[in-house]
Protein backbone atom coordinates (compact mmCIF):
# COMPACT_ATOMS: atom_id res chain seq x y z
CA UNK A 1 0.00 0.00 0.00
CA UNK A 2 1.25 3.51 -0.82
CA UNK A 3 1.92 6.08 1.90
CA UNK A 4 -1.22 8.16 2.54
CA UNK A 5 -1.01 11.76 1.30
CA UNK A 6 -3.31 12.82 4.14
CA UNK A 7 -3.17 11.17 7.53
CA UNK A 8 -5.36 12.13 10.48
CA UNK A 9 -4.62 10.57 13.86
CA UNK A 10 -7.15 10.91 16.69
CA UNK A 11 -8.19 14.40 15.60
CA UNK A 12 -10.72 16.23 17.79
CA UNK A 13 -12.25 19.69 17.56
CA UNK A 14 -13.99 20.88 20.69
CA UNK A 15 -16.41 23.81 21.01
CA UNK A 16 -16.96 24.28 24.73
CA UNK A 17 -18.76 21.13 25.82
CA UNK A 18 -19.42 19.96 22.26
CA UNK A 19 -16.95 17.70 20.48
CA UNK A 20 -17.88 18.48 16.88
CA UNK A 21 -15.08 16.17 15.70
CA UNK A 22 -14.35 13.35 18.09
CA UNK A 23 -11.18 11.23 17.75
CA UNK A 24 -11.25 10.90 14.00
CA UNK A 25 -8.49 8.92 12.28
CA UNK A 26 -8.41 8.89 8.51
CA UNK A 27 -5.94 7.89 5.78
CA UNK A 28 -6.35 9.09 2.22
CA UNK A 29 -4.03 7.74 -0.51
CA UNK A 30 -2.61 9.88 -3.32
CA UNK A 31 -5.08 10.13 -6.19
CA UNK A 32 -7.90 8.66 -4.13
CA UNK A 33 -11.43 10.03 -4.31
CA UNK A 34 -13.12 9.88 -0.96
CA UNK A 35 -16.63 10.81 0.10
CA UNK A 36 -17.54 11.92 3.60
CA UNK A 37 -21.23 11.46 4.23
CA UNK A 38 -23.34 11.85 7.34
CA UNK A 39 -26.40 13.66 8.64
CA UNK A 40 -26.59 17.37 9.55
CA UNK A 41 -24.25 18.29 12.37
CA UNK A 42 -22.15 15.14 12.01
CA UNK A 43 -18.98 17.27 11.99
CA UNK A 44 -18.08 17.02 8.30
CA UNK A 45 -17.47 20.73 7.72
CA UNK A 46 -15.66 21.02 11.03
CA UNK A 47 -13.35 18.21 9.90
CA UNK A 48 -12.56 20.21 6.73
CA UNK A 49 -11.89 23.25 8.89
CA UNK A 50 -9.41 21.20 10.91
CA UNK A 51 -7.67 19.96 7.76
CA UNK A 52 -7.45 23.44 6.20
CA UNK A 53 -6.47 25.21 9.42
CA UNK A 54 -9.55 27.38 9.92
CA UNK A 55 -10.04 25.61 13.26
CA UNK A 56 -6.84 23.95 14.44
CA UNK A 57 -7.60 20.58 16.07
CA UNK A 58 -7.82 20.69 19.84
CA UNK A 59 -6.21 17.22 19.91
CA UNK A 60 -4.60 14.83 17.45
CA UNK A 61 -2.21 15.01 14.51
CA UNK A 62 -2.67 15.89 10.86
CA UNK A 63 0.08 15.03 8.37
CA UNK A 64 -0.08 16.11 4.74
CA UNK A 65 2.52 14.67 2.39
CA UNK A 66 5.03 14.13 5.28
CA UNK A 67 4.46 17.67 6.64
CA UNK A 68 2.92 17.84 10.13
CA UNK A 69 0.33 20.58 9.61
CA UNK A 70 -1.82 20.46 12.76
CA UNK A 71 -0.63 23.89 13.93
CA UNK A 72 0.02 25.46 10.54
CA UNK A 73 -1.91 28.55 9.44
CA UNK A 74 -4.42 28.18 6.58
CA UNK A 75 -2.35 30.09 4.02
CA UNK A 76 0.69 27.90 4.59
CA UNK A 77 -1.43 24.78 4.16
CA UNK A 78 -2.68 26.24 0.89
CA UNK A 79 0.95 26.70 -0.15
CA UNK A 80 1.51 22.96 0.38
CA UNK A 81 -1.24 22.26 -2.17
CA UNK A 82 -4.47 22.02 -0.18
CA UNK A 83 -7.50 23.78 -1.68
CA UNK A 84 -11.16 23.78 -0.71
CA UNK A 85 -14.62 24.96 -1.62
CA UNK A 86 -17.16 26.19 0.90
CA UNK A 87 -20.57 24.81 1.75
CA UNK A 88 -21.90 28.36 2.05
CA UNK A 89 -20.81 30.19 -1.09
CA UNK A 90 -17.68 32.17 -0.25
CA UNK A 91 -16.57 34.35 -3.15
CA UNK A 92 -15.62 38.00 -3.73
CA UNK A 93 -19.06 39.35 -4.62
CA UNK A 94 -18.07 42.96 -5.37
CA UNK A 95 -15.34 41.87 -7.81
CA UNK A 96 -15.68 40.55 -11.35
CA UNK A 97 -15.29 36.89 -12.31
CA UNK A 98 -11.95 37.81 -13.85
CA UNK A 99 -10.74 39.49 -10.65
CA UNK A 100 -11.86 36.48 -8.61
CA UNK A 101 -9.75 34.29 -10.88
CA UNK A 102 -6.75 36.64 -10.56
CA UNK A 103 -6.88 36.30 -6.79
CA UNK A 104 -7.20 32.54 -7.05
CA UNK A 105 -4.24 32.29 -9.43
CA UNK A 106 -1.87 34.53 -7.48
CA UNK A 107 -2.40 33.18 -3.96
CA UNK A 108 0.84 31.19 -4.16
CA UNK A 109 2.76 33.54 -6.47
CA UNK A 110 5.20 36.37 -5.70
CA UNK A 111 3.15 38.62 -7.96
CA UNK A 112 0.52 39.05 -5.25
CA UNK A 113 2.94 41.54 -3.64
CA UNK A 114 3.41 43.65 -6.77
CA UNK A 115 2.33 47.14 -5.68
CA UNK A 116 2.87 49.15 -8.81
CA UNK A 117 2.41 46.56 -11.54
CA UNK A 118 -0.74 46.41 -13.61
CA UNK A 119 -3.40 44.02 -12.48
CA UNK A 120 -4.34 42.29 -15.71
CA UNK A 121 -3.67 38.62 -16.34
CA UNK A 122 -0.49 37.72 -18.19
CA UNK A 123 -0.81 35.10 -20.97
CA UNK A 124 0.17 32.16 -18.72
CA UNK A 125 -2.29 33.20 -16.04
CA UNK A 126 -4.95 33.70 -18.67
CA UNK A 127 -4.46 30.15 -19.95
CA UNK A 128 -4.83 28.76 -16.42
CA UNK A 129 -7.88 30.91 -15.70
CA UNK A 130 -9.55 29.84 -18.91
CA UNK A 131 -8.80 26.18 -18.20
CA UNK A 132 -10.23 26.31 -14.66
CA UNK A 133 -13.35 28.10 -15.85
CA UNK A 134 -13.77 25.55 -18.63
CA UNK A 135 -13.47 22.65 -16.22
CA UNK A 136 -16.13 24.32 -14.07
CA UNK A 137 -18.16 24.92 -17.26
CA UNK A 138 -18.23 28.66 -16.70
CA UNK A 139 -16.16 29.79 -19.64
CA UNK A 140 -17.88 33.07 -20.48
CA UNK A 141 -18.88 36.19 -18.57
CA UNK A 142 -15.47 37.18 -17.26
CA UNK A 143 -16.29 40.87 -16.76
CA UNK A 144 -19.50 40.31 -14.81
CA UNK A 145 -19.64 41.15 -11.11
CA UNK A 146 -19.90 37.97 -9.08
CA UNK A 147 -22.90 39.23 -7.11
CA UNK A 148 -24.76 39.42 -10.43
CA UNK A 149 -24.18 35.75 -11.27
CA UNK A 150 -26.96 33.24 -10.70
CA UNK A 151 -26.63 31.00 -7.66
CA UNK A 152 -25.73 28.04 -9.86
CA UNK A 153 -22.99 30.02 -11.58
CA UNK A 154 -21.64 31.08 -8.21
CA UNK A 155 -21.36 27.42 -7.20
CA UNK A 156 -19.45 26.77 -10.43
CA UNK A 157 -17.13 29.68 -9.65
CA UNK A 158 -16.51 28.12 -6.20
CA UNK A 159 -15.09 25.13 -8.06
CA UNK A 160 -13.13 27.22 -10.56
CA UNK A 161 -11.43 29.21 -7.79
CA UNK A 162 -10.38 26.09 -5.94
CA UNK A 163 -8.91 24.56 -9.10
CA UNK A 164 -7.00 27.63 -10.28
CA UNK A 165 -3.89 27.11 -8.16
CA UNK A 166 -3.62 23.45 -9.28
CA UNK A 167 -3.84 21.90 -5.82
CA UNK A 168 -2.80 18.35 -4.92
CA UNK A 169 -5.59 17.84 -2.40
CA UNK A 170 -9.02 19.26 -3.08
CA UNK A 171 -11.72 19.37 -0.42
CA UNK A 172 -15.24 19.89 -1.78
CA UNK A 173 -17.85 20.81 0.83
CA UNK A 174 -21.26 19.98 -0.65
CA UNK A 175 -20.51 21.49 -4.06
CA UNK A 176 -24.05 20.75 -5.21
CA UNK A 177 -25.76 22.29 -2.17
CA UNK A 178 -28.95 24.10 -3.11
CA UNK A 179 -28.83 23.21 -6.81
CA UNK A 180 -31.58 21.85 -9.05
CA UNK A 181 -31.41 18.17 -10.14
CA UNK A 182 -30.09 19.19 -13.57
CA UNK A 183 -27.41 21.38 -12.04
CA UNK A 184 -26.51 18.64 -9.56
CA UNK A 185 -25.82 16.18 -12.33
CA UNK A 186 -23.69 18.79 -14.05
CA UNK A 187 -21.65 19.20 -10.86
CA UNK A 188 -21.26 15.43 -10.76
CA UNK A 189 -19.95 15.52 -14.34
CA UNK A 190 -17.52 18.30 -13.42
CA UNK A 191 -16.16 16.26 -10.51
CA UNK A 192 -15.82 13.19 -12.73
CA UNK A 193 -13.84 15.20 -15.25
CA UNK A 194 -11.24 16.45 -12.73
CA UNK A 195 -7.63 15.29 -13.25
CA UNK A 196 -7.25 11.70 -12.05
CA UNK A 197 -4.07 12.36 -10.04
CA UNK A 198 -5.81 15.01 -7.90
CA UNK A 199 -6.65 13.66 -4.45
CA UNK A 200 -10.22 14.56 -3.66
CA UNK A 201 -12.42 14.53 -0.59
CA UNK A 202 -16.09 15.21 -1.19
CA UNK A 203 -18.64 16.04 1.48
CA UNK A 204 -22.08 15.21 0.23
CA UNK A 205 -25.40 14.63 1.90
CA UNK A 206 -26.95 12.86 -1.02
CA UNK A 207 -25.69 9.27 -1.10
CA UNK A 208 -26.86 8.68 -4.66
CA UNK A 209 -24.77 11.59 -5.88
CA UNK A 210 -21.70 10.82 -3.75
CA UNK A 211 -21.43 7.08 -4.21
CA UNK A 212 -21.14 7.30 -7.99
CA UNK A 213 -18.15 9.62 -7.79
CA UNK A 214 -15.74 8.07 -5.31
CA UNK A 215 -13.53 5.07 -4.54
CA UNK A 216 -14.17 4.94 -0.83
CA UNK A 217 -16.65 6.34 1.68
CA UNK A 218 -16.38 7.53 5.28
CA UNK A 219 -19.67 7.96 7.12
CA UNK A 220 -19.57 10.32 10.12
CA UNK A 221 -22.10 10.58 12.91
CA UNK A 222 -21.99 12.80 15.99
CA UNK A 223 -18.36 13.73 15.36
CA UNK A 224 -17.09 10.17 15.03
CA UNK A 225 -16.31 7.90 12.12
CA UNK A 226 -19.21 5.47 12.03
CA UNK A 227 -18.27 3.31 9.04
CA UNK A 228 -15.59 3.26 6.37
CA UNK A 229 -16.37 1.13 3.32
CA UNK A 230 -16.53 0.95 -0.46
CA UNK A 231 -19.52 2.62 -2.11
CA UNK A 232 -21.22 -0.73 -2.66
CA UNK A 233 -20.85 -1.86 0.94
CA UNK A 234 -21.98 1.50 2.33
CA UNK A 235 -25.48 1.15 0.88
CA UNK A 236 -25.94 -2.22 2.49
CA UNK A 237 -24.47 -1.21 5.85
CA UNK A 238 -27.08 -1.34 8.60
CA UNK A 239 -25.46 1.33 10.79
CA UNK A 240 -25.45 3.80 7.88
CA UNK A 241 -29.05 2.96 7.05
CA UNK A 242 -29.99 3.50 10.66
CA UNK A 243 -28.41 6.97 10.74
CA UNK A 244 -29.90 8.04 7.44
CA UNK A 245 -33.36 6.50 7.91
CA UNK A 246 -33.48 7.69 11.50
CA UNK A 247 -32.87 11.23 10.24
CA UNK A 248 -35.37 10.75 7.45
CA UNK A 249 -37.98 9.73 10.00
CA UNK A 250 -37.27 12.88 12.04
CA UNK A 251 -37.82 15.03 9.01
CA UNK A 252 -40.90 13.07 7.90
CA UNK B 1 -28.20 49.38 -42.68
CA UNK B 2 -31.03 49.80 -40.23
CA UNK B 3 -29.92 46.72 -38.29
CA UNK B 4 -26.59 48.39 -37.66
CA UNK B 5 -28.12 51.47 -36.13
CA UNK B 6 -28.45 50.27 -32.52
CA UNK B 7 -24.80 49.15 -32.26
CA UNK B 8 -23.63 52.42 -33.74
CA UNK B 9 -25.68 54.30 -31.20
CA UNK B 10 -24.31 52.36 -28.22
CA UNK B 11 -20.67 52.76 -29.31
CA UNK B 12 -21.29 56.43 -29.84
CA UNK B 13 -22.82 56.68 -26.40
CA UNK B 14 -19.98 54.95 -24.56
CA UNK B 15 -17.48 56.85 -26.68
CA UNK B 16 -19.25 60.05 -25.77
CA UNK B 17 -19.18 59.06 -22.16
CA UNK B 18 -15.44 58.48 -21.97
CA UNK B 19 -14.87 61.62 -24.01
CA UNK B 20 -16.95 63.53 -21.47
CA UNK B 21 -14.96 61.98 -18.64
CA UNK B 22 -11.75 63.15 -20.29
CA UNK B 23 -13.06 66.62 -20.88
CA UNK B 24 -14.27 66.74 -17.27
CA UNK B 25 -10.89 65.70 -15.87
CA UNK B 26 -9.09 68.20 -18.09
CA UNK B 27 -11.46 70.96 -17.00
CA UNK B 28 -10.91 70.18 -13.31
CA UNK B 29 -7.16 70.16 -13.81
CA UNK B 30 -7.38 73.47 -15.66
CA UNK B 31 -9.37 75.02 -12.81
CA UNK B 32 -6.87 73.72 -10.24
CA UNK B 33 -4.00 75.24 -12.20
CA UNK B 34 -5.86 78.50 -12.77
CA UNK B 35 -6.82 79.05 -9.12
CA UNK B 36 -3.71 81.08 -8.14
CA UNK B 37 -4.53 83.59 -10.87
CA UNK B 38 -8.08 84.22 -9.71
CA UNK B 39 -8.14 83.68 -5.94
CA UNK B 40 -7.00 86.09 -3.28
CA UNK B 41 -4.22 84.72 -1.10
CA UNK B 42 -6.59 83.99 1.78
CA UNK B 43 -8.78 81.83 -0.41
CA UNK B 44 -5.77 80.24 -2.04
CA UNK B 45 -4.75 79.18 1.46
CA UNK B 46 -8.09 77.39 1.82
CA UNK B 47 -7.56 75.65 -1.51
CA UNK B 48 -4.10 74.57 -0.32
CA UNK B 49 -5.61 73.24 2.90
CA UNK B 50 -8.18 71.26 0.90
CA UNK B 51 -5.41 69.58 -1.11
CA UNK B 52 -3.48 68.68 2.05
CA UNK B 53 -6.52 67.15 3.70
CA UNK B 54 -7.44 65.34 0.50
CA UNK B 55 -4.16 63.44 0.86
CA UNK B 56 -5.08 62.54 4.45
CA UNK B 57 -8.57 61.45 3.37
CA UNK B 58 -7.15 59.30 0.54
CA UNK B 59 -4.80 57.59 2.97
CA UNK B 60 -7.84 56.72 5.09
CA UNK B 61 -9.70 55.56 1.99
CA UNK B 62 -6.95 53.09 1.07
CA UNK B 63 -7.67 51.24 4.31
CA UNK B 64 -11.39 51.90 4.76
CA UNK B 65 -12.55 51.69 1.16
CA UNK B 66 -10.24 49.02 -0.21
CA UNK B 67 -9.10 46.80 2.67
CA UNK B 68 -12.43 47.19 4.51
CA UNK B 69 -10.74 48.30 7.75
CA UNK B 70 -11.95 51.70 8.97
CA UNK B 71 -9.23 53.45 11.00
CA UNK B 72 -9.65 56.21 13.57
CA UNK B 73 -5.96 56.95 14.12
CA UNK B 74 -4.85 58.64 10.93
CA UNK B 75 -5.10 62.08 12.48
CA UNK B 76 -2.51 60.96 15.04
CA UNK B 77 -0.24 59.59 12.31
CA UNK B 78 -0.67 62.80 10.32
CA UNK B 79 0.08 64.97 13.36
CA UNK B 80 3.15 62.91 14.29
CA UNK B 81 4.72 64.05 11.03
CA UNK B 82 3.68 67.64 11.75
CA UNK B 83 5.34 67.59 15.18
CA UNK B 84 8.54 66.02 13.85
CA UNK B 85 8.90 68.54 11.04
CA UNK B 86 8.53 71.58 13.29
CA UNK B 87 10.65 70.09 16.06
CA UNK B 88 13.29 69.00 13.55
CA UNK B 89 13.66 72.47 12.10
CA UNK B 90 13.34 74.35 15.40
CA UNK B 91 15.41 72.22 17.73
CA UNK B 92 17.66 70.07 15.58
CA UNK B 93 18.21 72.86 13.08
CA UNK B 94 17.55 70.56 10.13
CA UNK B 95 16.92 71.88 6.64
CA UNK B 96 13.19 71.77 5.91
CA UNK B 97 13.28 68.97 3.26
CA UNK B 98 15.25 66.73 5.64
CA UNK B 99 12.88 67.48 8.51
CA UNK B 100 9.94 66.64 6.25
CA UNK B 101 11.48 63.31 5.29
CA UNK B 102 12.08 62.52 8.96
CA UNK B 103 8.48 63.52 9.72
CA UNK B 104 7.13 61.15 7.07
CA UNK B 105 9.44 58.38 8.28
CA UNK B 106 8.29 58.87 11.88
CA UNK B 107 4.64 58.79 10.83
CA UNK B 108 5.26 55.61 8.82
CA UNK B 109 6.98 54.02 11.82
CA UNK B 110 4.07 54.92 14.10
CA UNK B 111 1.69 53.46 11.52
CA UNK B 112 3.73 50.25 11.39
CA UNK B 113 3.55 49.88 15.17
CA UNK B 114 -0.20 50.59 15.15
CA UNK B 115 -0.60 48.09 12.32
CA UNK B 116 1.20 45.36 14.27
CA UNK B 117 -1.25 45.85 17.12
CA UNK B 118 -4.41 46.21 15.06
CA UNK B 119 -4.08 43.82 12.10
CA UNK B 120 -5.65 40.87 13.80
CA UNK B 121 -8.97 42.56 14.48
CA UNK B 122 -11.59 43.92 12.13
CA UNK B 123 -14.93 45.68 12.17
CA UNK B 124 -15.84 47.75 15.20
CA UNK B 125 -12.89 46.33 17.19
CA UNK B 126 -10.52 47.73 14.60
CA UNK B 127 -12.25 51.08 14.84
CA UNK B 128 -11.99 51.15 18.63
CA UNK B 129 -8.45 49.83 18.84
CA UNK B 130 -7.15 52.40 16.34
CA UNK B 131 -9.07 55.09 18.20
CA UNK B 132 -7.32 54.10 21.42
CA UNK B 133 -3.91 54.04 19.74
CA UNK B 134 -4.51 57.53 18.39
CA UNK B 135 -5.41 58.73 21.88
CA UNK B 136 -2.04 57.47 23.14
CA UNK B 137 -0.24 59.78 20.68
CA UNK B 138 -2.51 62.64 21.70
CA UNK B 139 -1.76 61.98 25.38
CA UNK B 140 1.99 61.98 24.71
CA UNK B 141 1.80 65.27 22.80
CA UNK B 142 -0.25 66.86 25.54
CA UNK B 143 1.82 65.70 28.52
CA UNK B 144 5.42 65.59 27.27
CA UNK B 145 5.56 69.36 27.32
CA UNK B 146 9.38 69.81 27.39
CA UNK B 147 9.43 68.41 23.87
CA UNK B 148 5.98 69.12 22.45
CA UNK B 149 5.20 72.35 24.22
CA UNK B 150 2.15 70.72 25.78
CA UNK B 151 -1.09 72.57 25.22
CA UNK B 152 0.75 75.59 23.83
CA UNK B 153 2.23 73.52 21.04
CA UNK B 154 5.20 74.46 18.89
CA UNK B 155 5.50 77.45 16.64
CA UNK B 156 7.66 77.15 13.54
CA UNK B 157 9.04 79.49 10.98
CA UNK B 158 9.00 77.24 7.95
CA UNK B 159 7.36 79.38 5.27
CA UNK B 160 10.51 81.22 4.24
CA UNK B 161 11.89 82.06 0.82
CA UNK B 162 9.79 80.97 -2.13
CA UNK B 163 7.39 79.07 0.13
CA UNK B 164 6.22 82.36 1.63
CA UNK B 165 4.42 83.12 -1.62
CA UNK B 166 0.92 81.58 -1.43
CA UNK B 167 0.78 80.86 -5.16
CA UNK B 168 4.13 79.06 -5.20
CA UNK B 169 3.22 77.05 -2.14
CA UNK B 170 -0.18 76.16 -3.61
CA UNK B 171 1.47 74.99 -6.83
CA UNK B 172 3.89 72.80 -4.88
CA UNK B 173 1.09 71.25 -2.83
CA UNK B 174 -0.97 70.71 -5.98
CA UNK B 175 1.87 68.78 -7.59
CA UNK B 176 2.45 66.69 -4.46
CA UNK B 177 -1.25 65.91 -3.98
CA UNK B 178 -1.65 64.88 -7.62
CA UNK B 179 1.44 62.66 -7.33
CA UNK B 180 -0.01 61.13 -4.15
CA UNK B 181 -3.33 60.57 -5.92
CA UNK B 182 -1.77 58.84 -8.92
CA UNK B 183 0.54 56.78 -6.70
CA UNK B 184 -2.36 55.58 -4.53
CA UNK B 185 -4.52 54.91 -7.58
CA UNK B 186 -1.77 52.81 -9.09
CA UNK B 187 -1.36 51.07 -5.72
CA UNK B 188 -5.04 50.12 -5.30
CA UNK B 189 -5.22 48.86 -8.90
CA UNK B 190 -2.06 46.76 -8.59
CA UNK B 191 -2.12 43.01 -7.90
CA UNK B 192 -1.47 43.84 -4.24
CA UNK B 193 -4.34 46.34 -4.23
CA UNK B 194 -6.64 43.65 -5.57
CA UNK B 195 -5.70 41.42 -2.62
CA UNK B 196 -6.98 44.19 -0.31
CA UNK B 197 -10.36 44.20 -2.03
CA UNK B 198 -10.34 40.41 -1.77
CA UNK B 199 -9.72 40.70 1.97
CA UNK B 200 -12.56 43.21 2.24
CA UNK B 201 -14.94 40.71 0.60
CA UNK B 202 -13.78 37.46 2.22
CA UNK B 203 -10.83 36.91 4.53
CA UNK B 204 -11.52 33.20 4.89
CA UNK B 205 -11.49 32.63 1.13
CA UNK B 206 -8.28 34.62 0.81
CA UNK B 207 -6.57 32.55 3.51
CA UNK B 208 -7.73 29.30 1.92
CA UNK B 209 -6.10 30.40 -1.36
CA UNK B 210 -2.73 31.05 0.25
CA UNK B 211 -2.87 34.69 1.30
CA UNK B 212 -1.40 35.77 4.60
CA UNK B 213 -4.21 38.16 5.41
CA UNK B 214 -2.54 39.82 8.40
CA UNK B 215 0.62 40.53 6.38
CA UNK B 216 -1.39 42.18 3.61
CA UNK B 217 -3.35 44.33 6.06
CA UNK B 218 -0.12 45.25 7.85
CA UNK B 219 1.50 46.42 4.61
CA UNK B 220 -1.61 48.34 3.55
CA UNK B 221 -1.84 50.03 6.96
CA UNK B 222 1.82 51.06 6.90
CA UNK B 223 1.63 52.41 3.35
CA UNK B 224 -1.55 54.30 4.15
CA UNK B 225 0.25 55.74 7.19
CA UNK B 226 3.07 56.88 4.92
CA UNK B 227 0.63 59.00 2.91
CA UNK B 228 -1.01 60.38 6.06
CA UNK B 229 2.53 61.36 7.08
CA UNK B 230 3.09 63.14 3.75
CA UNK B 231 -0.06 65.17 4.40
CA UNK B 232 1.03 65.93 7.97
CA UNK B 233 4.51 67.04 6.90
CA UNK B 234 3.07 69.49 4.35
CA UNK B 235 0.61 70.69 6.96
CA UNK B 236 3.53 71.66 9.19
CA UNK B 237 4.76 74.03 6.49
CA UNK B 238 1.24 75.27 5.75
CA UNK B 239 0.29 75.95 9.35
CA UNK B 240 3.66 76.89 10.88
CA UNK B 241 2.26 75.67 14.15
CA UNK B 242 1.35 72.40 15.81
CA UNK B 243 -0.56 71.62 18.97
CA UNK B 244 -2.27 68.50 20.34
CA UNK B 245 -5.35 69.27 18.25
CA UNK B 246 -3.31 68.18 15.19
CA UNK B 247 -3.14 64.62 16.58
CA UNK B 248 -6.54 64.64 18.29
CA UNK B 249 -9.41 62.26 17.61
CA UNK B 250 -11.29 65.09 15.87
CA UNK B 251 -8.56 65.15 13.23
CA UNK B 252 -8.93 61.40 12.59
CA UNK B 253 -12.68 61.71 12.44
CA UNK B 254 -12.37 64.63 10.03
CA UNK B 255 -10.13 62.64 7.65
CA UNK B 256 -12.56 59.73 7.73
CA UNK B 257 -15.61 61.96 7.20
CA UNK B 258 -13.98 63.57 4.18
CA UNK B 259 -13.35 60.15 2.64
CA UNK B 260 -16.93 59.05 3.39
CA UNK B 261 -18.60 62.27 2.20
CA UNK B 262 -16.63 62.14 -1.05
CA UNK B 263 -17.20 58.44 -1.55
CA UNK B 264 -15.38 55.60 0.16
CA UNK B 265 -13.38 53.40 -2.20
CA UNK B 266 -13.16 56.06 -4.92
CA UNK B 267 -9.93 57.91 -3.92
CA UNK B 268 -10.91 60.92 -6.04
CA UNK B 269 -13.86 61.42 -3.70
CA UNK B 270 -11.39 62.48 -1.02
CA UNK B 271 -10.76 65.73 -2.93
CA UNK B 272 -14.51 66.36 -3.12
CA UNK B 273 -15.06 65.45 0.53
CA UNK B 274 -12.17 67.63 1.71
CA UNK B 275 -13.46 70.54 -0.39
CA UNK B 276 -17.05 70.21 0.85
CA UNK B 277 -16.10 69.98 4.51
CA UNK B 278 -13.44 72.69 4.55
CA UNK B 279 -15.46 75.18 2.48
CA UNK B 280 -18.54 74.50 4.57
CA UNK B 281 -16.52 75.02 7.74
CA UNK B 282 -15.25 78.40 6.48
CA UNK B 283 -18.73 79.43 5.51
CA UNK B 284 -20.55 78.23 8.61
CA UNK B 285 -17.95 79.53 11.06
CA UNK B 286 -18.59 83.03 9.77
CA UNK B 287 -22.15 82.85 11.06
CA UNK B 288 -22.19 80.50 14.03
CA UNK B 289 -20.01 78.80 16.61
CA UNK B 290 -21.80 75.51 16.06
CA UNK B 291 -19.67 74.15 13.23
CA UNK B 292 -19.49 70.66 14.81
CA UNK B 293 -23.27 70.46 14.90
CA UNK B 294 -23.62 71.51 11.27
CA UNK B 295 -20.97 68.95 10.32
CA UNK B 296 -22.96 66.29 12.14
CA UNK B 297 -26.15 67.20 10.28
CA UNK B 298 -24.36 67.20 6.92
CA UNK B 299 -22.94 63.79 7.69
CA UNK B 300 -26.34 62.40 8.65
CA UNK B 301 -27.86 63.75 5.42
CA UNK B 302 -25.10 62.14 3.35
CA UNK B 303 -25.56 58.82 5.16
CA UNK B 304 -29.32 58.94 4.55
CA UNK B 305 -29.39 60.06 0.93
CA UNK B 306 -26.02 59.11 -0.51
CA UNK B 307 -24.27 56.58 1.72
CA UNK B 308 -21.89 55.84 -1.16
CA UNK B 309 -20.72 59.48 -0.99
CA UNK B 310 -20.89 62.30 -3.50
CA UNK B 311 -18.61 60.73 -6.09
CA UNK B 312 -20.06 57.26 -5.53
CA UNK B 313 -23.61 58.57 -5.92
CA UNK B 314 -22.74 60.53 -9.08
CA UNK B 315 -21.19 57.42 -10.59
CA UNK B 316 -24.30 55.33 -9.94
CA UNK B 317 -26.55 58.02 -11.44
CA UNK B 318 -24.19 58.40 -14.39
CA UNK B 319 -24.20 54.67 -15.15
CA UNK B 320 -27.95 54.35 -14.70
CA UNK B 321 -28.58 56.92 -17.44
CA UNK B 322 -28.70 54.42 -20.28
N1 LIG C 1 -17.67 27.63 15.09
C1 LIG C 1 -18.50 26.83 15.80
N2 LIG C 1 -18.77 27.10 17.09
C2 LIG C 1 -19.57 26.30 17.81
N3 LIG C 1 -20.16 25.19 17.34
C3 LIG C 1 -19.94 24.86 16.05
C4 LIG C 1 -19.10 25.67 15.22
N4 LIG C 1 -19.05 25.10 13.98
C5 LIG C 1 -19.83 24.00 14.06
N5 LIG C 1 -20.36 23.85 15.29
C6 LIG C 1 -21.22 22.75 15.73
O1 LIG C 1 -20.51 21.56 15.46
C7 LIG C 1 -21.36 20.54 14.99
C8 LIG C 1 -20.89 20.02 13.68
O2 LIG C 1 -21.07 21.02 12.70
P1 LIG C 1 -20.62 20.82 11.18
O3 LIG C 1 -20.91 22.09 10.50
O4 LIG C 1 -19.25 20.31 11.15
O5 LIG C 1 -21.62 19.71 10.67
P2 LIG C 1 -21.81 19.13 9.20
O6 LIG C 1 -21.59 17.67 9.26
O7 LIG C 1 -20.99 19.89 8.23
O8 LIG C 1 -23.35 19.43 8.97
P3 LIG C 1 -24.13 19.86 7.65
O9 LIG C 1 -24.40 18.62 6.89
O10 LIG C 1 -25.38 20.48 8.15
O11 LIG C 1 -23.26 20.81 6.91
C9 LIG C 1 -22.76 21.16 14.93
O12 LIG C 1 -23.45 20.80 16.10
C10 LIG C 1 -22.50 22.63 14.91
O13 LIG C 1 -23.55 23.34 15.51
MG1 LIG D 1 -21.34 21.10 6.65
Amino acid sequence: MTEPILKLTDVSVQFGALRAVDNVSLNVSPGERRAIIGPNGAGKTTLFNAITGVLPPTAGQIVFDTHPISRMSPHRRAALGIARTFQITNLFPSLTVDENMRLALRGLKRRKFSMFGTGTLDPDENTLATRSLEIARLPTRRQVLVKELSYGEQRQLELALSLAAQPRLLLLDEPAAGLSPAERSMVADIIRSLPRDLTLILIEHDMDLALGLVDFVTCMFEGRVLVEASPNDIRANSAVQEVYLGKARHHG
Amino acid sequence: MTSLAPTVVTTNKSGLRSALAWVGSAAILFVLIALPFVLKSYHLGIATQILIFAILAMSVDVLAGFAGRTPLCHGAIFGTATYFVIYGVNTWGLPLPVAMMIGVAAATAVAAVFALLAVRVSGVYFLLLTLALGLVIWGICLRWSQVTGGENGLRGDLRTGALADPATFYALVLVISLCAFFAMRRFVNSPFGLTLRGIRDSESRMASMGYNVTLHVFLAFTISGFFAGVAGAIYAVFNNFVSPSAVALAQSVQGLLMAIVGGIGTLVGSFVGAAVIIILEQFVSAYTERWQMVLGIVFILIMLFAPEGIVGKSRTLWHRRK
